[in-house]
């Protein structure tokens, strides 16, 4: 810890002053308003609040669209992750050699990172299109099954879910690579000479050793795909068809501000605050624990 | 504790991502080289396609865009596409508010976070813990997970369909703070001495001193927030109402072309192009400061 400096009695408060009254403006107060509005459900003309304690709760428990968005919500970051991490460690283990022009590669990787998960989506959904796209054109000489996302609950889910593997493979492989080039050779060549092939080399030495970029890409890929895919699904599906695309953030979007049940919206927000405080958690003491340095 | 690990893990995704920059051109193995080369042009080939599809939709003409087989060249219809565009989502408008956001947010939490985490580092005031450790809690709560009531709080001030309202909620975070703080605690004791020595008051060692060996953070920061800023969606879409305030990235959702319409998708990927641009624009340019940022961000 540093030693304090400088003397002034009044000058670091004017210094923290902005920082904490928009902290305390636009954090802690909606935060605790969330919990005070989950509490409470407007009369049915709208024109006052009747407090109903846990009922907003109990009610998002037994809602069966509420549930499912639920299990959209985790199946979509489970397939983001899991299937985008995957695809970027093969792809680096295997081209993980000495070679030139590592940096316009990266150059040449990172740019999606800056596109919107919303214009992402619309990239992808002409890809898509049923009647004009690239991809159901090319798989119509395969099957004759309609690729029709319009239609198809699974095909608009695996529309949304390409689409957010590819604003974020770019940079998943890149971090990789780089993870890759930090490993000594000589490890890999030890082990190598005791006779361990290539599988065994990737299980045993270079998986173990990358566990902090895994662990790094993990939690940015879980928050990306949880909370900031909002506009993937309202530009591109809408939550539809049916409600097969409505994650959690889209349904808290829809019932408070399409559907006016500012309760039932705020407690949802609160069960999203419980979801983060528990990955948070989650994510500290898997830090401590796990990963190898 | 935990916090200390964190720093070490992101620690060395930043040696490791700075290794990529100087690798050593030795090879032991030429058919591995190739193999490296092969896997890695085809990624960044399929990655670059969407972009790549998108481009030459958006040059061709409603004939071409609605034809079987796909045209995967580019056409004539640039110029008229991209004029369509700007025209009907009035793209002028919406790109001037997405600057203004973006930069708005990006100068603004900056500047707001090197004061904080100023005042935390070299002072010592009554409430200092108190204040460390509410800004330290805002790291874990996004703004989507408290919409309603951000949005009534937005109310009450009477900022709804306003810059204040598109911005300032978007600054309340601590990210910039923390990285400020991590960043001065870093600065040896005997920099502040010497500037003491020199008669230098505590504004004048942060403008003289601090600012200039900030910069490397931060360059990173802006990018970050740059980007957040200018791509963020839910916020603009829930706080502006008039066509005017909206920003680029909800405001062209009036020109993709739903199922009952005229399937012009090559004036709506006129106009994605042009909302895409200036983030990967940012990001290209500033590459260094924008892998540095990614990482010490993510808490």
């Amino acid at each position: 810890m540093k030693r304090t400096v400088f003397r002034n009695r009044w000058l670091p408060y004017v210094l923290v002053a902005p920082q904490v009254i928009i902290t305390v403006v636009f954090f802690y107060w909606p935060a605790l308003d969330s919990v005070r509005l989950s509490l409470y459900r407007a009369s049915p003309f709208g024109d006052r609040m009747i407090f109903v304690g846990w009922g907003n709760f109990a009610r998002l428990f037994n809602d069966a669209a509420y549930l499912r968005s639920a299990l959209t919500s985790v199946m979509f970051a489970f397939f983001v992750t899991v299937i985008g991490l995957a695809l970027a460690l093969v792809l680096a283990a295997l081209a993980n050699a000495k070679i030139r022009g590592l940096t316009i590669y990266r150059s040449l990787l990172l740019w999606p990172y800056g596109i919107a998960p919303a214009i992402a989506g619309i990239l992808w959904l002409f890809i898509f299109h049923p009647s004009y796209g690239v991809l159901p054109y090319v798989l119509s000489f395969v099957t004759a099954y309609q690729f029709n996302w319009f239609l198809k609950g699974w095909v608009a889910m695996t529309l949304i879910i390409v689409a957010a593997i590819w604003k974020q493979f770019g940079y998943n492989l890149a971090f990789y690579l780089a993870g890759l080039q930090a490993i000594p050779g000589s490890v890999l060549e030890a082990a190598s000479v005791d006779g361990a092939g290539p599988i065994r080399r990737f299980f045993a030495i270079t998986f173990p050793l990358l566990s902090p970029v895994t662990f790094f890409l993990f939690t940015l890929n879980m928050t990306f795909s949880f909370f900031e895919t909002f506009g993937l699904v309202h530009a591109v599906t809408q939550g539809g068809p049916g409600d097969a695309t409505s994650i959690l953030v889209f349904r808290a979007w829809k019932d408070g501000f399409e559907g006016l049940q500012l309760g039932y919206s705020a407690a949802q927000s609160v069960l999203l605050m419980l979801l983060v405080v528990a990955l948070t958690a989650a994510q500290f003491r898997f830090a401590e624990k796990k990963v190898t340095y | 504790m935990a916090v200390s690990t964190r720093a070490a893990t992101a620690g060395d995704a930043v040696a490791a991502a700075e290794i990529i920059g100087r690798v050593p051109a030795t090879r032991r193995r030429d058919w591995s080289g190739a193999i490296a080369h092969a896997i890695l042009v085809a990624s960044v080939v399929m990655l670059a396609f969407p972009l790549y599809y998108a481009f030459v939709i958006s040059t061709q003409t409603l004939d071409e865009v609605t034809s079987l087989p796909p045209k995967l060249v580019p056409s004539t219809h640039m110029l008229q596409n991209y004029a369509d565009a700007w025209t009907r989502a009035k793209m002028g408008r919406l790109l001037l508010n997405s600057a203004i956001v973006a930069l708005a947010v990006a100068i603004g939490k900056i500047a707001i976070s090197l004061l904080s985490a100023f005042a935390i580092v070299y002072f010592n005031f009554r409430g200092k813990q108190l204040v460390f450790w509410m800004i330290f809690i805002t790291l874990m709560l996004p703004v989507p997970v408290r919409i309603v009531s951000t949005y009534q709080v937005i109310s009450v001030l009477g900022w709804v369909d306003t810059y204040w309202g598109l911005t300032v909620p978007l600054m309340a975070s601590a990210t910039g703070t923390f990285l400020f703080r991590q960043y001065y605690q870093t600065i040896p004791d005997s920099l502040a001495e010497a500037a003491q020595l020199d008669g230098a008051g505590p504004l004048r060692f942060l403008w003289s001193f601090l600012l200039p060996l900030s910069k490397a953070n931060i360059a990173a920061l802006f990018v970050i927030l740059f980007v957040y800023g200018w791509n963020d969606y839910l916020w603009p879409l829930i706080v502006t109402n008039s066509p005017e305030m909206r920003t680029a990235v909800i405001g062209i959702d009036s020109l993709i072309p739903r199922t009952s319409q005229l399937p012009e998708w090559n004036v709506a990927m006129a106009a994605a192009m042009m909302v895409l641009l200036p983030p990967v624009v940012v990001i290209v340019v500033m590459q260094r400061w924008f892998v540095k940022g990614l990482i010490e961000t993510e808490k």
